[in-house]
């Protein structure tokens, strides 16, 4: 008989989901089975098992190869490179939990690093109009129960949060939506032709890098002015009609991901589907939410939030918080030459970021942790594998609507590997006695 | 007016934090007091002495220091930020934040400046004798006011966000510029002798943005109401008025809607 342990949490992206089931071997030591989960977030928990995983901290060596060293020599390098530095980046911060973050936010602090997370490539954006028009926002359990028009703009759930539908936006029946997707209207925005397109009641197949224009444009219906005929490659009829469609729904709600964040205008785009959000709360109750990535980079944002006041792209540098993304961002800091050495925990930025900033990450001190072999462990000098959060440990992650939710345990890490907290506190230690001495 | 010379002698290995280089500050020191201000690279806090020969006599007010920076100062930030009178004069090229909330006095760049230049600027003058980055004149994060006052006139080109939320002052560039002219604008006035490529005057609620050239896409929300003929930065011209933004808000006065006004010149 195998062990099943319920309400696992995945790990994996943004909708975090909380209904996993997994099974376990008699010992309890092995992952034999994973059900409810969508392929990624299944997978995830089947690579935790994986052969051959990495664990022990390597060092790259002169020749490009790698030695196995200890923890502790891992942390004593970590230590003296931060202690060395006079700008260090501490980026990441996303697959991990918020426990591991706090910790990250002291050494931060004792060591002046500017500390960013993969919002920077992501949601930043987002985080900027929030910040400059606010947010009329809600919790996933309010859509499931009340939304009956949802748009999805520039992103595509079916794809990069595949139970997001089912579970919350699309598909259930929820109190007010007893019928299902019947009982909702869906719209996607995309210039692609997407699988979540294919499903949508209204598909606006707009031009590449139009969606400020296209969504003024519903502005300017939703206040009965007259539009140019064709707006983004979108017919005015098309456009008005869909302004109705959203203005006569007992509740819209606009789901939108990285076609907007990351394309021509970014935060401006958010800025103003914030203003169309807004807009429409004068006709009927409506709320905006962004598709997050990683399982828990709304938790980074909250942890630094409230540590720093900022959500990201935070300089600590000169002992006070600072904050301006397009200077203190990861990627104008590396690629204008501005820190000298880089740290990475919960991402994977030598896959993320762009070529000329991966150059430079290879030509600085630098340090990966990862549970992983990814891109960023090839560029980088030490490679410090730990726990897998989610599943060899728990903690607190937060999901895309901001609601916190507590992640299981499942099985032991392999024995004698350490989590990234405790990674963490060790090199806070280590930082702490060279400071002193 | 007394001058005060700078010539850079070391380049700082990364950025340097320069937010001293101002007549304010400047002003009835010595030379040694001034080369013994601070300045920040990363978590050192340096001296100006380290990085610059300095040399001349400071006035006894901002009003009668003038400074200038003789050499290349594109990884120097800060320069000029919050002065409030006199003069600075940059032959060479400065990084971020040239000028950033200026209040008065004189700045010139004979060469470019980086990104968020002139933020949300008060008065003065910050001339560019070269190309402006990014944000120029806009608001800092999160601030709804942008520039409020003065001018910022460059020759070359501008980038994106030029004057996003600005409130008053004048803007003029001499070449293109990048996408978002005047977003969020509620006041002032943004002249482009170049061609601008898309939204400009998204979201606007009130300002003036004049276009000599052409604008790749037009916001949807911009109503053509009549043609005027101009006198607009010492160019005469017949000039297309488009308002809007219509999809923002806009304030009534006396009864009247006022909207965010775009010229374009034939
Ligand atoms: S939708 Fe996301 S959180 Fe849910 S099981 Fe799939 S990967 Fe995991």
């Amino acid at each position: 008989m195998s062990k099943i342990v319920t309400d696992v949490v995945c790990p994996f992206c943004g909708t975090l989901c909380d209904d996993l089931e997994v099974s376990l071997s008699d010992d309890g030591k092995e992952i034999l089975e994973v059900y409810n989960a969508c392929a990624i977030g299944a997978a995830k928990f089947l690579h935790a098992q994986a052969s051959d995983r990495i664990t022990r901290p390597r060092r790259r060596q002169e020749d490009g190869t790698w030695k196995d060293i200890s923890y502790d020599e891992a942390v004593d390098y970590t230590a003296k490179m931060f202690a060395e530095s006079k700008k260090p980046l501490m980026y990441g911060w996303s697959s991990t939990n918020c426990e591991a973050q706090g910790v990250g936010s002291e050494l931060g602090e004792v060591v002046g690093a500017v500390m960013d997370n993969t919002a920077t490539v992501c949601h930043g954006s987002t985080l900027i109009a929030v910040q400059d028009v606010g947010v009329p926002g809600c919790t996933l359990g309010e859509i499931k129960n009340r939304a009956d028009r949802v748009v999805f703009w520039g992103c595509n759930p079916a794809h990069a949060h595949p139970r997001h539908m089912s579970r919350y936006s699309i598909f259930p029946r929820g109190f007010f939506t007893g019928k299902g997707a019947k009982s909702r209207k869906m719209v996607v925005v995309d210039p692609r032709c997407t699988d979540t397109a294919k499903t949508a009641d209204i598909h606006l197949q707009l031009e590449q890098g139009r969606d400020y224009e296209l969504l003024s444009a519903i502005r300017v219906a939703f206040r009965g002015e007259k539009l140019p005929d064709v707006v983004a490659g979108i017919p005015k009829e098309k456009i008005y009609e869909v302004a109705d469609t959203l203005k006569e729904g007992r509740f819209s709600v606009i789901f939108f991901g990285m076609g907007v964040t990351h394309s021509l205008g970014k935060n401006h785009n958010i800025d103003i589907a914030i203003a169309v959000t807004r807009d429409l709360n004068d006709y009927t109750k409506a709320a905006i939410m962004p598709m997050r990535g990683h399982y828990n980079v709304t938790g980074s944002g909250q942890v630094w939030g409230w540590q720093f006041g900022f959500p990201f792209c935070v300089d600590l540098t000169r002992g006070f918080a600072r904050y301006n993304p397009g200077e203190t961002s990861a990627n104008d800091l590396l690629m204008r030459d501005e820190v000298d050495s880089f740290f990475s925990l919960g991402s994977d930025p030598g896959a993320h970021f762009p070529n000329e900033s991966v150059k430079k990450i290879a030509n600085l001190p630098s340090v990966c942790i990862d549970p992983h072999i990814t891109p960023t462990t090839a560029v980088c000098k030490v490679h410090v594998p730990v726990a897998f959060v989610g599943i060899e440990v728990g903690g607190c992650a937060y999901r895309m609507d901001n609601v916190p939710i507590e992640t299981r345990k499942v099985v032991d890490p392999p024995e004698g590997m350490l989590t990234d907290e405790e990674f963490l506190k060790k090199v806070l230690d280590r930082v702490r006695e060279i400071k002193e001495a | 007016m007394a001058i005060i010379t700078l010539n850079p002698i070391q380049k700082p290995s990364l950025l340097l934090e320069a937010d001293n280089i101002k007549p304010d500050v400047f002003a009835g020191k010595s030379l040694d007091e001034i080369k013994a201000l601070h300045v920040f690279m990363g978590t050192d806090q340096l001296t100006l002495g380290e990085f610059f020969e300095v040399s001349g006599d400071s006035g006894a007010t901002a009003a009668d220091t003038k400074i200038v920076i003789d050499g290349d100062i594109s990884r120097v930030k800060y320069i000029g930020m919050k002065m409030t009178a006199g003069e600075v004069v940059v032959n060479g090229s400065t990084d971020m934040y040239a000028g950033a909330w200026m209040q008065g006095g004189k700045l010139t760049v004979n060469g470019d400046v980086d990104a968020f230049s002139g933020l949300a600027m008060t008065g003065g003058e910050l001339i560019v004798n070269g190309n402006a980055g990014n944000y120029l004149g806009a608001a800092y994060r999160g601030d709804w006011r942008g520039m409020r006052g003065g001018v910022i006139r460059v020759s070359g080109n501008g980038g994106s966000d030029i004057g996003t939320f600005m409130r008053g002052g004048e803007i003029i560039i001499g070449g293109d510029v990048d996408v978002h002219v005047g977003t969020h604008a509620e006041g002032g006035k943004i002249v482009v002798k170049g061609d601008a490529k898309s939204r400009v005057g998204g979201q606007m609620v009130k300002g003036e943005i004049y276009v000599f050239g052409d604008i790749e896409v037009m916001m949807p929300g911009y109503q053509y109401r009549k043609d005027v003929d101009l006198e607009v930065d010492g160019v005469s011209g017949r000039f297309a008025l488009y308002e809007g933004d219509m999809g923002e808000r806009h304030p009534k006065k006396k009864g009247v809607t006022i909207y965010g006004q775009l010229y374009m010149k034939y």
